[in-house]
């Protein structure tokens, strides 16, 4: 998978009116309209009234799907473990061979190599039905570590063969209103992305907004992420409560749409962790549709970020076609 | 396939027992009327719905007597706790046969059924409880000790919103020890008459609620019968004004609320995406019939391009149509004859030089509809800028200071609501200070609530619905003349100017 030409430097330098340091970004993004929490959330709420039946519940669950990173990332991981977790990817359904492959599978950095191995000739661009390998990098999930450390996590990740590299920014950073810092941060390790060959790693940027707290945040740490070139902007770690929620999602979705007015460039968005449930994913797809465009709803555009997701997305499935629910032991743990 | 076609989600009717023909509900019971009966059809696909009956001088005459048989021996009698009781018996049955009402609603009126469901039915039943409260509370309405309710009420109610007017009306009624008779809209009576079983079920004593059907001469008799002792009219500003007139020289009490052409004032630091949001609910919920609707748009001109390019993405995601589909965001517009009236004002709007766009949608085949319309370049001269349109029409005006905002708002011959958007707290105070509007909502739009009082300036009618000043309206302070001629601390005796 190469990356989309979006070229960070000379764009966020017009928009900026000046290089992008401190004074610069802060000036434009607090130049951002404001965000009035009650009417995002209602907004929010209004769009998970909507009601998808029959046909349009088969296709969304099918796509939910398509859209998995699914995720193992604990202390306690290891080969067979992220072996299992390849397999689990690969056969979803074992009941079903027609049931469509996640998206990608997504581990620590030093988990890559197994991954990669696992995966074999599965392992590709899920545009074209293959199976991505994203790794966590940058001092996940904290991200305090030094910078070179934060590069060097990067570079190894890639090198292993990580096809996506989901970062975190510094929160501490970003909290103190040190932008510039972020945001070197974000291009250097966009820099730290690219490969040999000149390609490079698809590059997530995690803004843990469970951190950030307000909605305001959240939009300008959405902003800084796109305009240092951020192929993808990520509500969570997962190691934080509360990770994705609809209106976060709803919000840096809207900033995407805007963005995409302005420069006409599409970034990607990827709601991670406590999403468990057939009926809320249902929910982040009626909100990409009908914010951004249904066009969103591919792999290399949206994400969802979640384990638990999957089964319960494949009894939904299975309900489907049989017309009853079973239980948890008619679809695999990975 | 496209996603954002979603598959068919229609509400089930099942669980709607509609009779072929009803009533008039005079004294607890259901009978025939002496007018000639009348057809309810949907407007979403003009189909037959009910036969309902028409109630003439003589039934009126007959609603009325019972009301007053029923305030005389056991509604005024009644402890305002036991009142209380059956009002929270009338909200609970209202939540329990929600899904019920939220259908007939819809099929009644053309309302999408996520609005009958989320926000109809449910302020129902928050009405009821609301006022249930008060009703053994009534000594801390502000009146003075033991205030006296003022006897019969006669209230007539329009078809943009049938139950919850109803509720508007008869939930403050009730509690403060009224009796009443109620005339629902000529094209939405089929809530109200549900309603009626409920008071049943209820047990509510015979002739405490009666509610008869008809149109507007009906309504005439009702407000004009000698036997009333208030009357409460919600509908148009001419109407209004005709009863007004009929009630002048009476001892009747009156309250109207009547039409609005509310301004939505969008400054230039506002939350842009929740303002979009704002602008939509404010004009297009309910199709625009909704009398505190933000039908006059007032964008700063410096944010206008953008503003007015926003709003014509987000109309182009509204999908009209079947009203009990539960994805449908516009439904239908209630009667030809409203359809018409926004066909007219719209070609008006035109000729008069404002630039029309119309949301792509397909129309359907029956029924009546229209299309959510933004007209910008209006100016305040211009009738779309003046006159209540009350559908889905929006009329885009500009301003470029906060004080042309205000002065450009005032200047309607209404006062209903309005609404602020910015993101700067002290504009938001400053401002409201200075609308002459009876609700100004800040940063949100259309939100109700029964302890929030109602009520507009101008022509946009007189007197309070909801809250303490809307139980104060059917309440008389016991005993004036005592109350004026006693020395301090003295007790007032209770009834006794009776």
């Amino acid at each position: 998978m190469t990356s989309t030409q979006i070229v960070p430097g000379e764009r966020a330098v017009a928009l900026l009116g000046g290089e992008a340091n401190d004074a610069n970004l802060r000036r434009y993004m607090h130049g951002i309209p404001g965000v009035d929490a009650v009417g995002l959330e209602q907004r929010a709420a209004g769009l998970g009234t909507r009601s998808i039946k029959t046909t349009s519940k088969a296709w969304a669950l099918d796509r939910i799907i398509g859209l998995i990173d699914l995720t193992t990332l604990e202390g306690a991981d290891t080969p067979g473990k992220v072996r299992s977790l390849v397999a689990k990817a690969i056969t979803p359904d074992a009941a079903d061979p027609g049931c469509p492959r996640v998206a990608a599978v997504c581990v620590y950095g030093d988990m890559v190599p197994h991954a990669v191995q696992a995966l074999g000739t599965a392992h590709g661009d899920p545009d074209q039905g293959k199976i991505a390998v994203a790794a966590v990098a940058t001092a996940f999930p904290s991200g305090r570590s030094s910078r070179s450390i934060k590069l060097e996590d990067t570079a190894d990740a890639v090198a292993a063969g990580a096809d996506e590299i989901d970062m975190v920014i510094d929160r501490g950073a970003f909290l103190a209103g040190r932008y510039g810092q972020v945001y070197d941060e974000i291009v250097a390790v966009k820099e730290a992305c690219r490969r040999a060959d000149g390609t490079s790693a698809h590059l997530k940027v995690i803004l843990e907004t469970g951190e950030l707290t307000t909605y305001d945040n959240v939009r300008r740490a959405s902003w800084l992420a796109i305009l240092a070139g951020g192929d993808f902007i990520k509500t969570s770690t997962g190691k934080v409560s509360p990770a994705a929620t609809l209106p976060v999602t709803l919000l840096m979705l809207e900033v995407v749409r805007d963005w995409h007015r302005l420069s006409g460039e599409k970034v990607g968005v990827k709601p991670a962790g406590g999403i468990r449930a057939s009926k809320d994913a249902i929910k982040y797809l009626v909100t990409v549709a009908e914010t951004v465009g249904e066009e969103w709803l591919t792999p290399h555009l949206f994400r969802f970020g979640a384990s638990s997701l999957l089964n319960d997305v494949l009894l939904q499935r299975q309900k489907m076609t049989t017309g009853h629910y079973s239980g948890p032991d008619y679809v695999t743990i990975d | 396939m496209s996603f954002l076609e979603y598959a068919p989600a229609p509400e089930s009717q099942a669980i709607l027992n509609l009779r072929s023909e009803y009533g008039l509900f005079i004294d607890g019971e259901f009978r025939e009327g002496h007018g000639t009966p009348f057809a309810s059809i949907s407007p979403a696909t003009e189909k037959h719905l009910a036969t309902i009956a028409h109630a003439d001088a003589a039934d009126v005459d007959a609603a009325v007597a019972a009301a007053r048989r029923a305030y005389d021996r056991t509604w005024s009698r009644m402890s305002g706790a036991d009142r209380g009781k059956y009002l929270f018996r009338i909200a609970r049955l209202v939540q329990e046969r929600s899904r019920e009402l939220a259908v007939a609603e819809s099929l009644d009126n053309g309302k999408p059924i996520k609005e009958s469901r989320d926000v109809d039915v449910p302020l129902v039943a928050a009405w009821f409880f609301y006022y249930a409260g008060w009703a053994d509370k009534l000594d801390h309405v502000g009146l003075g000790a033991s205030p006296a309710p003022l006897g019969v009420a006669a209230q007539v109610i329009p078809w943009n919103f049938p139950l919850l007017m109803l509720a508007w009306k008869i939930a403050p009624a009730l509690a403060a020890g009224n009796t009443v008779v109620l005339k629902p809209a000529e094209t939405t009576s089929l809530t109200a008459l549900l309603f009626a079983e409920i008071v049943q079920q209820a047990d509510l004593p015979p002739g405490v609620v009666n509610i008869i059907t008809g149109a507007g001469e009906t309504g005439a008799a009702l407000v004009g019968h000698g036997d009333v002792d208030k009357v409460a009219f919600t509908g148009s500003t001419s109407v209004g004004r005709a009863i007004a007139r009929s009630v002048a020289g009476t001892n009747k009490k009156l309250t109207l609320e009547l039409g609005g052409k509310a301004a939505n004032i969008v400054f230039d630091d506002a939350p842009i995406d929740q303002a979009i949001e704002g602008i939509v609910n404010g004009i297009f919920f309910n199709q625009g019939h909704v009398c505190c609707a933000g039908s006059r748009l007032l964008v700063q001109e410096s944010i206008h391009d953008e503003v007015i390019d926003r709003l014509k993405t987000r109309l182009s995601t509204l999908r009209l149509g079947d009203p009990l589909d539960k994805n449908t965001d516009i439904g239908a517009i209630n009667s030809a004859e409203q359809l018409e009236r926004i066909r007219e004002l719209s070609d008006v709007g035109e000729a008069e030089g404002a630039e029309r766009w119309t949301a792509a949608c397909t129309i359907p085949e029956n029924g009546f509809w229209y299309a959510p319309t933004i007209f910008t370049n209006v100016s305040t001269s211009h009738r779309i800028a003046r006159e209540e349109i009350f559908g889905p029409v929006l009329s885009v005006l500009t301003f470029r200071t906060p004080a042309e905002a205000i002065a450009k708002a005032n200047n309607t011959p209404y006062g209903l609501s309005a609404g602020i958007w910015t993101d700067k707290g002290s504009r938001i105070l400053a401002v409201a200070d200075k609308l002459r509007a009876g609700v100004v909502w800040a940063n949100t739009f259309n939100r109700f609530d029964p302890s929030s009082p109602f009520g507009g300036y101008k022509e946009s009618g007189y007197g309070r619905e909801g809250g303490r000043h809307g139980i104060a309206a059917y309440l008389k302070t016991a005993a004036p003349a005592l109350v004026a001629a006693a020395p301090a601390r003295k007790t007032v005796t209770k009834g006794a100017t009776k």
